[in-house]
């Protein structure tokens, strides 16, 4: 089943890269080929390889049950809402936070995790930043 | 002898402090990296690209840096095989199979220090086989046109899913998925916007690192979260005691003419588009079981079982080196993520390397042999600390290993958005691993999808808009039949040899539980 959803979504995929391929405007410079031929040419692999798995789909993987998946899902947030907060918190708070989250859900106690979070935020900052003189994002705070 | 002179200004090259002190920094990061389970020779080279790239390092020295990972990687996944029944890369698996029975017999420092030398043994001559036929393939190479460098790109990725994926189908759709990604910006022959949706960001096109680091170390991440305390868990086996570190000179003496053998098996498997590192320890040991297993001994803790799949996939990891350099063709996942490292330091792959860059070339394959000696030395009496490193658990590892991912991916542009693009290919690539979908030929795709357009379109420019120029010479008719056979056999002779691997690592997993 999950290989029958994959192909279904495979071929909108590809559908929507031909659409997106007839949208591409023409240039007053241009070749033989122009710039569309490759692009559909990707779309018809994609599409023929997409009907391959609605037509004979693999074993079904196994799926991790909701609670594992949300697990993913809200690391995947933590990781985002990282991104975006990087330039504001700086560098060293930020990662802090982020990697105590991360090694507490990986199965660290919640004492241990705030410590192996500091450390790891200003282990990565000594070696990165002070030894090797990589710019990392600067907070309020300088660091 | 042209090449051994080229050689030997490659040795000028190479030694000097900063280049011996990147190669032993490499080597000892890419054996903890190869040792630590979950991250392999590709992944640990991903997460240190960004890091080269933005410590400014020129190109010779990044080179020296990510292949001395590479080897190191090689050389470091035996460690966790040995030990603890895991393998600590895809290429190690084979020797679980002899590596860990003879640790469970109190011999696990033999084990060890055999491995060491068998992975000497294959990366030393390899590297010789290097020296010799690359050269010789760049002749070749220096024939081809656009029309034969577009069927040696096909080439590329049809093999690529070879004899180990179990569904072309789902190779090829990877491989549509890395194309389709390599056009988004702008066109480089019209200057027209592809794929970019009226978002600024997006006109320099995806950057390959972000997708790389994204596909490569965060989906690992996703991965042990997921795994997380059930049995695929890592952190919960059992660790035995290591024994004397040094192989008797009879073991050695013993297994030498398996070293060999599979060092040119190795290396011939490593050569050939497709089959890679994984392939080369399968087939290694699986001939050496036919040919000296006269008392059934393999699987056992068999000395020559470990040395035999050591010693090829050692061989095979050089070997695999020779297309990428030579062709600018990488018949492997490592290989491709070093080929990323090249067109980011603005170098073109393939023969004109040999011709524009001897520098590079040289000094690069200069420092492959003073890596592996001191991978020899380092894997040897220091092995002991290497165990030491494994007991690091992954729940204090990978965060560590997200956020280096992020610290070189910001260091590179500073933009929240890269990260994001990031994040997004770390959970793309969760979700394609879940499907079975290879997450190699999708970074071979983003990394070649535009020199394959722009050979393509300049050979039917030359023969103005002629489509048939693409089949229009003996030398891309024998391209395009290789890429079809390649493309086609492994649907029937694929599956077998995917199911043997598989069926050989669980049978022995089985009797050792």
């Amino acid at each position: 089943m999950s290989d029958r959803i994959f192909g279904g979504i495979g071929l909108m995929l590809a559908a929507l890269y031909a659409f997106a391929a007839t949208t591409i405007p023409d240039s007053f410079m241009s070749d033989a080929v122009g710039p569309r031929a490759f692009p559909y040419g990707i779309a018809t692999v994609m599409a023929l390889s997409s009907l391959w798995f609605l037509f004979k789909p693999d074993p079904e993987p196994e799926w991790p049950r909701m609670g594992r998946l949300a697990e993913i899902g809200l690391a995947a947030l933590v990781m985002l809402a990282y991104a975006q907060l990087l330039p504001v918190l700086g560098f060293v708070i930020a990662t802090a936070f982020a990697s105590a989250y991360l090694t507490w859900r990986l199965g660290s106690t919640l004492v241990q995790s705030a410590i192996i979070g500091v450390s790891t935020a200003l282990g990565i900052y000594v070696i990165f930043h002070l030894v090797l003189g990589l710019s990392l994002a600067r907070g309020p705070l300088g660091f | 002898m042209d090449t051994l002179a080229s050689l030997a200004d490659g040795f000028a090259v190479a030694l000097t402090w900063q280049n011996i002190a990147l190669a032993l920094m490499g080597c000892f990061l890419g054996t903890i990296m190869g040792a630590l389970p979950g991250l392999g020779p590709s992944n640990g080279v991903a997460i240190l690209i960004p890091l080269a790239f933005t410590l400014g390092l020129g190109a010779t020295p990044s080179l020296i840096l990510l292949t001395s990972v590479y080897y190191g990687a090689m050389y470091g996944g035996r460690i966790s095989s040995i030990l603890l029944n895991i393998p600590g890369d895809e290429p190690a698996m084979m020797t679980c199979l002899d590596g860990h029975p003879m640790a469970r017999q109190g011999r696990a420092g033999e084990a060890l220090a055999l491995s060491g030398v068998a992975s000497f043994v294959g990366a030393f001559f390899a590297t010789w086989g290097l020296v010799f036929l690359a050269p010789q393939l760049v002749k070749v190479a220096l024939l081809f046109g656009p029309a034969e460098y577009f069927a040696l790109f096909a080439l590329a990725f049809m093999t690529l899913g070879g004899v180990s994926s179990t569904n072309q189908a789902k190779s090829a759709f990877a491989a549509a998925l890395g194309l389709g990604l390599a056009m988004v910006g702008v066109d480089t022959q019209t200057g027209v916007p592809r794929f970019t949706f009226g978002e600024v960001h997006l006109y320099d096109g995806i950057d390959f690192l972000v997708a790389i680091v994204g596909l490569f170390a965060l989906s690992e991440v996703f991965i042990f979260l997921e795994h997380r305390g059930t049995d695929k868990d890592a952190s919960t086996a059992p660790r035995l005691d290591i024994g004397r570190i040094t192989p008797s000179l009879a073991m050695l003496k013993k297994c030498t003419p398996t070293m060999m053998r599979t060092t040119v098996l190795g290396f011939i498997a490593g050569v050939l588009p497709g089959a890679g590192a994984s392939l080369g320890s399968f087939i290694s040991y699986s001939m050496e079981k036919k040919l000296v297993d006269k008392d059934n001994t393999f699987g056992t803790g068999d000395p020559r079982g470990v040395a035999a799949p050591e010693a090829g996939n050692n061989a095979a990891a050089g070997g695999a080196l020779v297309p990428m350099l030579a062709l600018g063709v990488p018949g492997s996942g490592t290989t491709a993520v070093l080929l990323a490292v090249l067109l980011s330091l603005n170098i073109t792959p393939g023969p004109l390397l040999f011709t524009q860059n001897p520098d590079v070339v040289w000094g690069l394959i200069a420092a492959l042999f003073i890596g592996n000696i001191m991978l020899l030395a380092m894997n040897i009496p220091m092995v002991g600390l290497f165990v030491r490193v494994l007991m690091v658990p992954p729940r204090i590892l990978m965060p560590v290993v997200a956020m280096v991912s992020f610290v070189g991916i910001y260091g590179i542009s500073g933009s929240s958005f890269d990260l994001m693009v990031m994040i997004a290919f770390g959970v793309a690539g969760w979700v394609l691993r879940k499907l079975d979908v290879p997450l190699v030929p999708v970074i071979l795709g983003t990394l070649l999808g535009n020199a394959m357009e722009v050979n393509m379109r300049r050979a039917v420019t030359i023969a103005d808009g002629d489509y048939s120029v693409l089949i229009g010479s003996w030398l891309t008719l024998g391209l395009w039949a290789v890429a079809i056979i390649g493309f086609v056999l492994p649907i029937f002779v694929g599956g077998v040899v995917k199911a043997r691997m598989r069926g050989a690592a669980e049978r022995e997993a089985s009797i050792t539980d």
